[in-house]
């Protein structure tokens, strides 16, 4: 096992024995749950809309470089700086030259799972910049050390007495209770640094090919800020958010907003298409958009693997998830946790470091049933796990298995194979669920099921007689 | 109408009495049953873990022997998922492909059988008690089970139906369940919690893994829940 998969059981259970932690997740999802689905039955057709959106996206990837093209052109005719990004590291070294070439030194940041993935603001402070998240939830985290706990939702782990904590541990101030004192701390402390602020850096949920747009969702206002306080302005967006038109917008916005926020449409939604133009009396100086590929086009030319890039980011998967609720998501020490990453770590990043996630699933498959684009990810999980027992079997397990076939397909072994099971039994209870139980795993935290004498094969038998 | 009942492994060796049921109740309706004796599993537990090749080694067994059946009738959602669902993707390619496409679509999950190709949903079982029901996922998610268990509930006497707050996972799983062991029995815990809150006296299901997986919860933390699989509840008469 390596060390991950073994760190990952470790958290797992330790967050699964944790009954509070159960609670304050249970309480926050059952919520949204029940807002979620409010806002799916104003829905004329839920089903026909997801049947929609995942053909848009679909279309976006089929024909991506191409809309890519289209999408770079519109925006560098406006002025835009568009750069190609392979890998996360060639990413953080272009927002590294921008801010280097404006003698920039603090940056502040919007909501950017893109960016979480590409470890950016450990690379800015690594060569002395200063990132700031202006998320409410990304800020909290930030002043924590921590990565977000969840894609929408960064500090859904947290209650309001933690955060009050926090702030007065981090921040200096007087302690409250009060959601909306705590909100108006953290709105003080960062609208002084947006003036400040050399740089605005926004992450984005969709680009549109036809009119040359970056699409931004958001419910604070913390990245129209961000975007337009700051001379000069940076959004990293994954080269698979691209769709091909501005009407298509008119279906995933509602979508993203039911599913991953459970409102009718976010607070917030605006279209950049270049920085501050002769005419415009607002907006940055410099505009820069950095398309990040880091594997996606490697998996859009997998035909079995390329559904998983018309995901939108919604964590509707992760909610609705039974492994996340009891683990939580700091065990996957993943930026991208729950079913979603659990397909898309092993296959965006490395099978052997990931691939114990694409196990840790029951397989029940609520995750597809919620997703908004219809990727089936749980069929998509069986075929991780396949890849991963076909490049790098583990030996006793493929000879556990090997064994299997052999007790199954040779009657006469399944018969005495039972049998012999069953005078084992007998004396099975002597070290039932100690660590010398063979069974442990299972007798642990369950009573062991106990093996008949006579088989449904030996009562068919002498029922066909 | 001749029937094939294939009891999965785990069922032949512990709960046998429900196939054994399920056959009663075949019976009685007067078909004809067959159960072939030279199978024992359908292959799932490799397939779910990644090992296809030991995974088919099983199946073809299966495939061959069962291509040609009138219909094939498993008591579990999730071994007739495999069968119905996963075989053609297991051997897509295969010299077997063509088979087990024939054999898929002759595939039934028992309450589906019962009520939608057969009609019936009245078996004459009285079952005077509170009940709750649990959807094992495969059967749920896989293959759109849902309302036929729930039709030949309403029609036994004396049954009085409560759902529970949400449709969740047991946290079986199959091998997951040995493998995550702390997360597994975290789920299977929740479950039981969600059964208790209904104040059902029985928990019924299509799936005896699943029933397997959260009674042995309950029973490890001395919780009092008794199961039931919904073919041993069809042939009471209480």
């Amino acid at each position: 096992m390596n060390n991950n998969a073994q760190k990952f059981q470790e958290d797992a259970a330790r967050i699964c024995a944790d009954s509070t932690h159960r609670q304050i997740i249970g309480t926050a999802l059952d919520k949204y749950a029940q807002g979620r689905d409010k806002k799916i039955a104003e829905f004329q057709n839920w089903e026909q809309a997801r049947e929609s959106a995942a053909q848009i996206k679909q279309e976006g990837l089929d024909d991506m470089e191409a809309l890519l093209r289209t999408l770079t052109k519109k925006l560098t005719k406006r002025g835009t700086h568009v750069y190609r990004a392979p890998t996360g590291a060639d990413a953080c070294r272009i927002v590294l030259n921008i801010l280097k070439q404006n003698g920039a030194k603090t940056m502040v940041k919007s909501k950017s799972m893109t960016s979480e993935e590409i470890h950016l603001n450990e690379a800015l402070e690594k060569e002395g910049y200063r990132p700031i998240e202006s998320d409410l939830g990304e800020f909290i985290v930030q002043l924590r050390q921590e990565p977000p706990y969840h894609i929408v939702f960064p500090a859904m782990h947290l209650t309001r007495y933690q955060i009050s904590d926090l702030f007065r541990d981090k921040l200096g101030c007087e302690p409250t209770e009060n959601p909306e004192e705590l909100t108006m701390i953290a709105r003080k402390n960062l609208r002084r640094e947006y003036v400040q602020a050399d740089v605005g850096f926004t992450g984005a949920n969709f680009a549109v090919a036809e009119t040359g747009m970056i699409s931004v969702t958001e419910n604070e206002g913390n990245s129209r800020l961000s975007a337009s306080l700051p001379k000069i302005m940076i959004t990293l967006i994954g080269i698979e958010k691209v769709v091909p038109r501005m009407q298509d917008l008119s279906l995933l916005l509602p979508m993203l907003a039911t599913v991953g926020a459970a409102q009718s449409i976010s607070c917030y939604n605006t279209l950049y298409s270049g920085p501050r133009q002769p005419d415009e009396c607002d907006g940055p100086e410099e505009y820069h958009v950095i398309l990040l590929d880091n594997g996606r086009s490697r998996l859009a030319k997998d035909s079995t693997f390329r559904e998983i890039l018309r995901c939108i980011r919604c964590g509707s998967c992760i909610n609705v998830c039974p492994i996340y609720r009891n683990v939580g998501g700091h065990a996957y020490n993943a930026t991208y946790p729950g079913p979603i990453g659990s397909v898309l770590m092993p296959q965006l990043f490395d099978m052997q470091t990931y691939k114990h996630l694409s196990f840790a699933c029951s397989l029940c498959g609520a995750c597809r049933d919620m997703c908004p684009v219809k990727i089936n990810l749980p069929h998509l999980l069986l075929k991780n796990r396949e890849a991963a027992s076909t490049t790098q079997p583990k030996f006793f397990e493929k000879l556990a298995f090997k064994a299997m076939s052999l007790l199954f397909n040779k009657p006469l072994f399944w018969k005495w194979g039972k049998r012999m099971g069953w005078i084992g039994q007998k004396f099975h209870p002597l070290i039932e669920g100690s660590v010398i139980d063979p069974a442990q795993c299972w007798t642990a935290t369950r009573k062991a099921p106990k093996l008949k004498w006579k088989s449904f094969k030996d009562l068919w038998k002498k029922h066909s007689k | 109408m001749k029937i094939t009942l294939f009891a999965p492994c785990f069922m032949d060796a512990m709960f046998p009495d429900v196939a054994m049921n399920a056959v009663k109740i075949f019976e009685s309706l007067g078909h004809q049953v067959d159960a072939p004796e030279e199978l024992a599993c359908c292959g799932q537990p490799a397939f779910n873990t990644g090992y296809w090749d030991e995974a088919r080694n099983v199946a073809s067994k299966v495939v061959e022997r069962l291509c040609d059946v009138e219909a094939l009738v498993l008591p579990s959602g999730s071994c007739t998922a495999m069968i119905h669902k996963f075989y053609p993707e297991l051997f897509k390619g295969t010299s077997l492909e063509e088979k087990a496409n024939r054999l898929a679509a002759h595939t039934w999950e028992f309450s589906d059988f019962l009520v939608t190709r057969l009609g019936v949903t009245d078996l004459g079982a009285s079952f005077p008690a509170k009940v709750t029901f649990h959807d094992g996922c495969h059967g749920l998610r896989e293959l759109g089970i849902h309302d036929q268990p729930r039709a030949l509930l309403s029609k036994v006497r004396g049954l009085t139906l409560i759902e529970m707050e949400r449709v969740q996972c047991c946290g079986f799983g199959g091998t997951f369940s040995a493998k995550f062991p702390s997360i597994s029995s975290s789920m299977g815990e929740s479950k039981v919690a969600m059964v208790m809150k209904t104040g059902a006296d029985y928990v019924v299901s299509n799936d005896s893994s699943c029933l397997m997986h959260f009674q042995g919860v309950a029973d490890k933390q001395r919780k009092l829940i008794k199961s039931i699989h919904l073919i041993d509840l069809l042939v009471r008469h209480e």
